[in-house]
């Protein structure tokens, strides 16, 4: 019986594959950021990438050498139809990714401890600590749909779909989402973290070049998705400063605003406001805003009590009266009202 | 029967004989397979159990378990369970006898002891829901009642499953298929019994712990 | 009047006129296209008259082969509809930039992408892994068929109606739009209150029932119906990667059953499961989901994985590199696809600590993966390699996969996850793997098992021109998005703002259409190789020198497999067998026990079929009586006793007797 011999595939499936790495060095922004802490992460990229290298390009090139070379028209090479079992070849071919592996772990432990976005930052770049008595700028994140609503909290005032920053100088975004699941992302400057409805995530991030940069949400939430971009402004401190004067001259931010913002929009142009109510970041991350239903936050102290006590009723009636009661209260309540609510359950 | 002398050089056929059997009969698969099934039942109550583990606290500001459960009534339904495995044991024993009888009538016990079991559960969920403590008031009572109710499903199915093999004991005896089929229900219906205990101490006797 | 809008509401639920997408251009002529060819395949049918062999002999069939033709037959036909897809949005994303919007507006391109995931993984992967194991497992272990033959049957109908109403959502109604996993809030009722989320529900419900059947029987096949003297370390590497697959089947599709339940509760009965404002939590969906997620990526590449396994040793000629190795090295990627699914959203914030341990788990994970690419390697050399298509496929397998799997474990360092996560280097990633692991692993194996399957080899031409195209496409439409995640683009994106990215896309739109080519190439290399069936015919049931027991049997087997059970005592116990100079028995034969064929598969899935529509429409009548109607088939089944039959001594020397004489007439 004959078989017949194809022909063997060639390099250039090898080469094409590597091309990507050559020609990604070029302006991409996850490799050439202008963020410390993208930088990093980048960095991390790259190393993890030459460490890999070192077993995948002797790998294909042992596929290709093998392919070629123990072809069945090659009769000159050696065939050994019984070999199969190496210990020492084993020994490598377990032993020699393990290494790579624990170097990897090591790397990946330290460095996700170090660029966690909980964590503080610790330097402005490579080359400069934190000056003392550096004053982070904080921003309240709002992933809404489909816009992005930033409240500068210390600044008192807010914007959609425009984020501005002075450059190195240590921002602190706090986020959360209004129904759906986003991740808030601005590549130049540092990874993404999701933004979930009703939890609260951080991100702690510098920049460190003048620019401006793309961000988006990076995780689908819904029609408006493709849309759902702003820039985000690096700026010296006195443009920041003449741009937060900018925003100062326009209307106020207040709850029913808030909820007129909160209705699905496509492609909202950028809105500056001139000052924030204080407690509106609080109500959007506890679901209460405009006060018709009882905060989270309230919520869960409620059910902290409840676990606190033990089982005592016995009459049903009572029982659904009361719930019902509680319920009543839930949901048109004011934080004063909670206290009165504990003591009628505990009664 | 025509046979077809073969053209190829005589071989020592002596020695291919040693590479096939005249006559095989694979070993029954069955108890393995509902095994495996059962433990797949098992990884579904398992999240049931994760979610309740997630949510068991989340009271949405409405009552908690420890308002909720009643326990003389849950100690009840225990034993009930307990019980009815109990006569699911016997009814083995019988069926080790080849007592076809007696083995219908533990079945037929086993069967109300369920029954009553899932009576007195609906009874439950009905007091809690016209309270205002049905599974969509919070993410604990959501919980609770997936996990309790695919539970009490899950009786149900069993007791359905009882009263057909009832049937086909009743009709046939015990065949090899029959006698399978009694010991699948069996891993069935003490594996339910087993998920119950984790149910009464996960969530009703740490519910009602402060 | 109040009684008659009750009962309308009753039996129709929420299904108008309305929900059929009369207005949308690219549906109707979907729909035209769909009515042509179902009125030219039902006319044929009738007009060969060949209802009476399909219902007979493959509707009603418990014959592992023939289960495993049609799951092969159901993933390739639901690859078209998948690829379709693909093409749509490769095709949009092209075009979408500044004042284009492309041609597929948010609403439908959403619902392509989403259905793109979902068919590709559902309805094509896992027919196919499922449809080759089905198919090879049994024939390699010397058994005549699997340890529930019934129940085969009918999870292959149900797997086959799980895919019936995906197909149905295109008519009648709507897809999902959130993604191939529906997190929630998006795939709550407040954020989709359309059908599309129900139809995800039903149908993966449905063909997960089946696959988890499957699950168990498969693992019961293989620990219970060995041939005698076939121990574990003497099974070939596929029955071992069917066995791993297998245990992950059975561990992690009840934890999709209880999510999708979960998610279907919550939006139908208003549970809070993972609502935002009433306890639920809709990271723990998030964490349910992967936890499925991740071992049933290693569901898909396991087998694909076997079918190297048994190509390299037969096209090199040389027993495989440590076996122990590949069993061992197996084995623990089984138990560590378990302890990695974090890596899916090291972004939710879980902390430092638990990113990296998750990271370090993944990595892990590389080391036995790796161990296996060098097995290969090392039976290559010192070999004796054909490059037939089956191990041309398997070359471009090593080195496509190895390149996904370097990406992999970039991905897998959370802060470098944390720049490209949800981006296009992401989805390159796993098509890299899925594609070069999984769908390149699913040509070698048809094109290894073709001739034993249907008695001829398939066309080599058209094979390479199918090869090349797909190889080809593949790197010009994926390496693109590689570059394009690096420069920062998400996925899911229906149109584009800057005009530096459209070059890539259109190189990726290139890249589609040459696999394109690559699937028109493998159609028709099949109608060709059946056109030149006789002169690709396979007389001696051992086309490629195999090694293992299928290839003992003729080409197709007979219905029973094997005439007599073979006894095993080495690995590679065919070449065992040959190598002793095994003569085949030509008398002696006895009758052979056999399972009977039934409709009650087909009859049960039909009516899963029915309730799940009801329940996607909201028909709580039809889908009470659905219910209640599938439980009485089943229970009405059980009290069937009459399953097996005899295939007659007679019969089976007629049967032998004819290979015999095909045999001897073409030494």
């Amino acid at each position: 019986m004959k078989f017949s011999a194809s022909s063997t595939p060639t390099f250039r499936s090898a080469l094409l594959c590597l091309s990507p790495i050559l020609l990604a060095g070029c302006s991409t922004v996850v490799l050439n950021p202008s963020g410390d802490i993208a930088l990093q992460q980048g960095r991390l990229l790259l190393i993890s990438t030459m460490l890999m290298l070192l077993i995948i390009v002797p790998v294909i090139a042992l596929i290709c050498v093998f392919s070629w070379k123990y072809r069945q028209s090659n009769t000159e090479a050696r065939y050994d139809p019984e070999w199969d079992h190496s210990t020492s070849l084993e020994l490598i071919i377990w032993g020699a990714p393990l290494l790579i592996i624990i170097v990897l772990g090591l790397l990946t432990w330290i460095g996700t401890h170090t660029l966690d976005p909980y964590r503080k930052l610790d330097r402005l770049d490579a080359a400069r600590p934190i000056p003392l008595n550096t004053k982070a700028l904080r921003v309240e994140v709002v992933a809404l749909d489909w816009k992005w609503l930033f409240i500068y909290p210390d600044l008192n005032i807010a914007t959609v779909n425009e984020l501005a920053a002075p450059v190195d100088v240590p921002i602190v975004f706090t986020i959360t989402a209004s129904t759906v699941m986003n991740s808030f992302s601005i590549p130049a400057l540092a990874g993404q973290i999701y933004a979930m409805p009703g939890m609260q995530t951080k991100l702690n991030a510098v920049i460190n070049r003048a620019g401006v940069y793309d961000g988006f949400s990076a995780n689908y939430s819904g029609a408006g998705f493709s849309d759902m971009k702003f820039k985000f402004h690096g700026m010296d401190q006195t443009a920041f400063n003449q741009w937060v004067q900018t925003v100062k001259a326009e209307k106020m931010l207040d709850s029913q605003g808030y909820v007129q913002l909160e209705k699905p929009s496509i492609r909202v142009p950028v809105i500056h406001f001139g000052s924030v109510d204080a407690n509106l970041y609080h109500t959007i991350l506890n679901r209460c805003v405009g006060g018709n239903a009882m905060c989270m936050d309230q919520m869960m102290m409620v059910d902290a009590q409840s676990n606190k006590r033990t089982s005592s009723v016995a009459n049903i009636t009572t029982k659904a009266i009361r719930f019902a009661e509680i319920d009543n209260a839930i949901c048109t309540t004011t934080p004063s009202l909670v206290k009165v609510n504990n003591n009628a359950r505990a009664n | 029967m025509s046979e077809i002398t073969s053209s190829a050089p005589a071989m020592d056929v002596g020695d291919s004989s040693r590479f096939y059997v005249l006559e095989h009969h694979p070993e029954n698969s069955t108890l393995l397979g509902f095994w495996l099934y059962l433990m797949s039942d098992c990884l579904v109550f398992a999240c049931l159990f994760a979610a309740y583990a997630v949510l068991g606290r989340n009271y949405a500001g409405g009552p908690s378990g420890a308002e909720l459960f009643e326990l003389p009534v849950v100690a009840l339904n225990t034993a009930l369970l307990l019980f009815s495995s109990i006569t699911y044991g016997f009814a083995m024993l019988e069926m080790q006898h080849q007592q076809r009888t007696k083995t219908l009538i533990w079945l037929a016990i086993t069967g109300l002891l369920g029954a009553c079991f899932i009576g007195l559960e609906l009874t439950e969920f009905i007091h809690l829901i016209h309270d205002g403590a049905g599974p969509q008031r919070s993410g604990f009572l959501t919980a609770f009642f997936t996990l309790v109710g695919t539970h009490g499903l899950h009786v149900s199915f069993g007791i359905i499953w009882l009263i057909t093999l009832m049937f086909q004991l009743g009709r046939h005896g015990f065949t090899p298929e029959n006698t399978r089929r009694l010991m699948c229900l069996s891993m069935f219906w003490h594996f339910l019994d087993v998920v119950w205990i984790g149910v009464f101490t996960f969530v009703y006797l740490m519910g009602v712990l402060p | 009047m109040p009684e008659q809008i009750n009962l309308a509401k009753l039996i129709f639920g929420r299904l108008t006129w309305d929900a059929i997408p009369l207005h949308e251009p690219i549906l109707l002529l979907t729909f035209a296209m769909v009515a042509f060819g179902g009125v030219t395949v039902l006319g044929a049918l009738t007009y060969f008259k060949l209802w009476t062999p399909l219902w007979r002999d493959w509707i009603t069939s418990i014959d592992h082969k023939r289960i495993g033709i049609m799951y092969i037959v159901l993933g390739l036909v639901m690859m078209l509809r998948g690829f379709a897809d693909a093409l749509m949005m490769r095709a949009q994303q092209a075009m979408a930039f500044g004042d284009s919007t492309g041609f597929l507006p948010p609403h439908h391109y959403d619902q392509v992408f989403t259905a793109h995931g979902v068919i590709m993984i559902f309805f094509v992967a896992m027919p196919l892994v499922n449809g080759l194991m089905n198919y090879v497992v049994p024939l390699q272990i010397g058994a005549r068929d699997v340890s529930f033959p019934f129940l085969n049957n009918l999870s292959f109908w149900f797997t086959a109606f799980g895919s019936f109403l995906v197909m149905a959502s295109l008519f009648v109604g709507e897809f999902a739009r959130t993604g191939w996993l529906a997190y929630p809030p998006l795939a709550g009722i407040l954020a989709s209150p359309d059908v599309g989320v129900d139809y995800y529900i039903w149908s993966l419900q449905i063909a997960g029932v089946g696959t988890l059947l499957s699950g168990v029987n498969l693992i019961a096949t293989i620990i219970k119906m060995r041939a005698p003297g076939m121990t574990m370390m003497k099974m070939p590497v596929f029955v071992w990667t069917a066995l791993c697959t297998n245990v992950l089947i059975v561990a992690a599709f009840p934890v999709l059953t209880a999510v999708l339940a979960m998610l279907s509760m919550d939006r139908t009965l208003g549970t809070n499961f993972f609502t935002s404002d009433m306890g639920g939590n809709a990271m723990m969906y998030v964490n349910l989901i992967w936890i499925w997620g991740h071992p049933e990526v290693y569901i898909l590449v396991l087998p694909a994985f076997g079918v190297f396994s048994e190509v390299v040793p037969t096209f090199c000629n040389k027993r495989i590199f440590g076996y122990t190795s590949m069993v061992y090295a197996s084995v623990v990627i089984t138990i560590l696809a378990y302890l990695v699914w974090l890596h899916h959203f090291f972004t939710m914030g879980s902390g430092a600590s638990v990113n990296s341990f998750f990271g370090i788990t993944t990595m892990i994970i590389s080391i036995p993966t790796g161990a296996k690419i060098f097995n290969w390697l090392f039976t290559m050399y010192r070999g004796r390699i054909r490059f037939e298509l089956p191990m041309m496929w398997t070359i471009a397998f090593m080195i496509t996969f190895v390149i996904g799997g370097m990406t992999g474990v970039l991905l897998a360092v959370p802060p470098a996850d944390f720049v490209v996560h949800n981006s296009l280097f992401l989805i390159a990633h796993f098509h890299n793997v899925i594609i070069g692991g999984v769908v390149f692993g699913m040509f070698a194996g048809i094109n290894f098992w073709f001739p034993k399957a249907f008695g001829y080899k398939l066309d080599t031409f058209w094979g390479k021109c199918s090869f090349w195209f797909w190889v080809i496409g593949f790197y010009a439409a994926f390496m693109p998005l590689y570059v394009l995640g690096l420069m920062g683009v998400t996925r899911r994106l229906s149109h584009f703002d800057d005009p530096s990215l459209q070059i890539w896309f259109i190189i990726a739109a290139f890249g589609a259409f040459l696999i394109l080519l690559g699937i028109g190439s493998f159609v028709i290399q099949l109608i060709v190789s059946f056109k030149n069936r006789e002169a690709l015919r396979d007389t001696t049931g051992d086309p490629w020198g195999g090694r293992s027991l299928e290839w003992s049997t003729s080409s197709p087997p007979p219905d029973y497999n094997f005439a007599f059970t073979p006894h095993v005592h080495n690995r590679d116990a065919w070449t065992d067998m040959k190598n002793n100079k095994f003569v085949r028995p030509i008398t002696g034969f006895v009758k052979i026990h056999m399972p009977k064929n039934t409709p009650a598969g087909f009859i049960i899935a039909a009516f899963s079929f029915a309730v799940g529509f009801a329940l996607i429409w909201q028909m709580w009548l039809l889908a009470t009586i659905g219910f209640v109607a599938m439980i009485a088939v089943i229970i009405i089944h059980t009290f069937n006793y009459n399953r097996d039959y005899y295939i007659s001594a007679d019969d089976v020397v007629r049967t032998e007797n004819a290979r015999t004489y095909l045999l001897n007439s073409h030494v």
